[in-house]
């Protein structure tokens, strides 16, 4: 009898024992990047392992290595917030000189990617190191207690964007750094999310198979950030995708006119109102009090696509 | 053996390669450019196969020789004043992460207002950063210390990070003979690095940088403080052991100038010391009774050295070219505070001299020897610290 092989590999590098919140999305992130890390290291080095993790300051790195413990099953370095990924340039001149074969993988939050990371971001993907950078975006500084950062979505309550008598929550739209990313024209950026794992693994193993730097942001809720009961996870992120708050997109070589989307409508409509996702959510809560505050959001995500090519409706 | 005449800068990027390292990761920064600009010239020419990353910030500098560490690279960067600031966080890092990394640093004074001129003040300020230093007199030093470093540094028993100090233009930019072994002597002396760990073992694969808890925190530095003491004897076996092979002895961590049958010395660090020792000779033509002690290493500090020389002088001419705000010269402050236990209470005063690239001749050294006669004559100070060039 045939046995078909799994779609995702059954190799784990990221162990059960980890200190991350129940329903965290985040965590299945790690999970996934790195079975799909592993295995396209297997189709492309024929050696399953040979990686190394970078890890940013943030929520996955705290609760992953807790001294003398680590979830890791590969070789892992944490140094500090703002740098995981000149560290990774610096791991990758090391394999180089010393004749590894193989990829750097680098992992950080939105705060740590969009905010103080960014400048060490453009130099890895300017320098071209072959290390893939993944952005795990839960939209806040989640660690250190739900603090807003620049991929904080438009409207959100954080502790340091209140909604108040004189505030609508935060105020600025998100900033996408897989845009940013693109412009540096590197052979593939990516946004990915939890809620199609499937997408999400290829996206991985697609960014780990090529020559040279790579980028995804990829959507990971948080349960306590987002004000979402645990069980929720996954259809929250689910939402995101089918509300076109989230657009799944590719980018080859900093092509802009030629994005490749997942899961977008044909007719550029998207059937489900992004009322369904915001009021899951108790971050967005306030929003449904607020008259214009939806439709100033819905007017931010049209503008949004209009960036990436794409004249929406949204109902 | 083959002389070359280069700057000190020079001479470090030639140590560097010398030491056969494996990465080189750097931001520009007057006065240090000329180090990585020479590097960048030896691997473009081919005489160097070094992983060369020109980072974007020094902060990522140190980052990225973090990294390349981990992984078991020889590392190496330079910096300056601001850069070294700016990498003030990362220098925790890598002491932290116990990696043998070496840096040269240029002294030079922190803005405002700006300036590129030496001052050492950049460097001391890194002094509870778990590093060693290094204090060059001269350009042989530089290229000595960065030999020394790694080998010191890579010592199962320490595998703490050294920065190499040399001076602004004093010796970044001043042509000097340098003596460089050839380089199968250098390759006896400082063979490859033996790393204990590395990020490359994929089969028990480590974990750097975890969270350490108040229930081991607490030990992680304890041993820290036990590779400083271990850097110590390494050091002066490395120093013993490099004069034994290229005739330049570094087994003293406190190189003593005519101190035998001193009435007072002057104590400081770095190429003016350069300066003092030439003052020194002239003064004992004068029929001053003086000599010198030189500061190589400020961390690990030479305690038991400073203890044995302050034992037999009746007062110390501390000169620094630093200050911190608030108390005094910070190589006077040290050195204080290494004697209050002990029963050698020599007269100590304080010179603050040539901050922000100031001259400091052979005969400002002349004036302080005078004074530091009455003050020993009077048996007391006149005071404490002296702003020595102040404009009256």
């Amino acid at each position: 009898m045939a046995v078909r092989k799994p779609p995702i590999t059954t190799r784990e590098y990221w162990a059960p024992g980890h200190a991350a919140c129940a329903g965290c999305g985040c965590a299945i992130i790690m999970r996934l990047a790195t079975k799909a890390f592993s295995e396209a290291m297997e189709e492309k080095y024929g050696d399953p392992n040979a990686f190394a993790i970078a890890h940013a300051t943030g929520c996955m790195e705290v609760v992953s290595a807790v001294f003398p413990y680590t979830a890791w099953k590969a070789p892992w370095i944490h140094v500090a917030f703002e740098n995981a990924a000149a560290v990774a340039s610096g791991i990758e001149a090391a394999w180089k000189k010393l004749g590894y074969k193989g990829k750097i993988l680098a992992f950080g939050g939105d705060g740590g990617t969009a905010d103080i990371g960014l400048q060490a971001l453009s130099g890895m993907l300017e320098r071209r190191h072959n290390v893939v950078y993944i952005m795990y975006d839960n939209e806040a500084y989640m660690n250190t207690g739900i603090q807003r950062s620049s991929s904080t979505p438009y409207g959100a309550w954080t502790t340091t964007s209140p909604p108040g008598k004189y505030s609508i929550g935060e105020d600025k739209p998100k900033k996408w750094v897989a845009l940013i990313a693109a412009a540096h024209m590197v052979p593939y950026v990516a946004t990915a999310s939890i809620a199609d794992p499937y997408d999400l693994y290829r996206k991985v193993k697609k960014a780990a198979k090529v020559d040279g730097p790579a980028f995804l942001q990829i959507h990971g809720p948080c349960v306590p950030g987002w004000r979402i009961p645990p069980e929720k996870t996954v259809e929250v992120a689910k939402l995101a995708i089918e509300t076109g708050v989230w657009p799944l997109f590719e980018i080859e070589n900093g092509d802009i006119r030629n994005i490749k989307f997942q899961r977008f409508p044909k007719d550029g409509k998207f059937k489900k109102p992004i009322e369904e996702y915001l009021k899951l959510q108790g971050r967005f809560k306030h929003l449904f009090k607020r008259p214009g505050a939806i439709q100033e959001l819905k007017e931010q995500i049209k503008e949004m696509w209009r960036v990436l090519g794409k004249e929406v409706e949204l109902p | 053996m083959p002389k070359k005449v280069v700057s000190g800068n020079y001479a470090a990027a030639y140590a560097a390669k010398h030491a056969r390292v494996e990465v080189v990761a750097a931001y520009p920064i007057t006065p240090q450019t000329s180090i990585i600009e020479k590097i960048a010239e030896f691997i473009a020419n081919g005489e160097a196969e070094i992983q060369y990353v020109p980072v974007e910030s020094e902060h990522s500098a140190m980052a990225a020789c973090i990294g390349a560490s981990a992984t078991g690279a020889r590392a190496f960067t330079a910096t300056s004043a601001q850069g070294l600031a700016l990498m003030h966080e990362m220098l925790h890092w890598a002491s932290g992460a116990r990696l043998p990394i070496v840096m040269v640093n240029v002294n030079r004074a922190m803005a405002p207002p700006w300036s590129v001129w030496d001052d050492q003040t950049d460097s001391l300020a890194q002094r509870d950063t778990g590093w060693m230093q290094f204090y060059a007199e001269n350009n042989q030093e530089v290229y000595d210390g960065v030999l020394m470093a790694f080998k010191v540094a890579e010592h199962r028993k320490v595998n703490l990070p050294v920065m190499i100090i040399e001076s602004a233009f004093i010796l970044s930019h001043t042509y000097d003979i340098v003596d460089m072994p050839p380089q199968e002597e250098i390759d006896e002396f400082l063979p490859p690095r033996e790393p204990l760990y590395t990020l490359t073992d994929f089969d028990n694969p480590i974990a750097v940088g975890a969270l350490g808890t108040p229930a081991d925190y607490y030990e992680f530095r304890y041993k820290i403080e036990k590779a400083m003491e271990e850097a110590r004897r390494v050091i002066k076996e490395v120093g013993k052991e490099f004069g034994e092979k290229f005739r330049r002895d570094y087994s003293q961590m406190i190189e003593l100038y005519k101190t035998d049958d001193a009435e007072f010395i002057f104590m400081g660090m770095g190429s003016l010391m350069g300066t003092v020792k030439e003052a020194v000779d002239l003064l004992r033509k004068e029929g001053y009774k003086v000599g010198a002690a030189k500061v190589r290493w400020f961390r690990p500090f030479p305690k038991e050295e400073l203890y044995k020389l302050a034992k037999n002088v009746e007062g110390i001419a501390v000169l620094d070219r630093n200050f911190s705000f608030g108390q005094e010269g910070i190589l006077f402050n040290e050195a204080k505070g290494v004697l209050y236990n002990t029963d050698a209470h020599p007269i100590m005063k304080n010179y603050i001299v040539g901050l922000g690239g100031r001259d400091f001749t052979v005969s400002d050294i002349k004036t302080i020897a005078k004074n530091m006669k009455e003050i020993i004559e009077r048996g007391k100070l006149d005071r404490e610290i002296e702003w020595y060039h102040l404009k009256r």
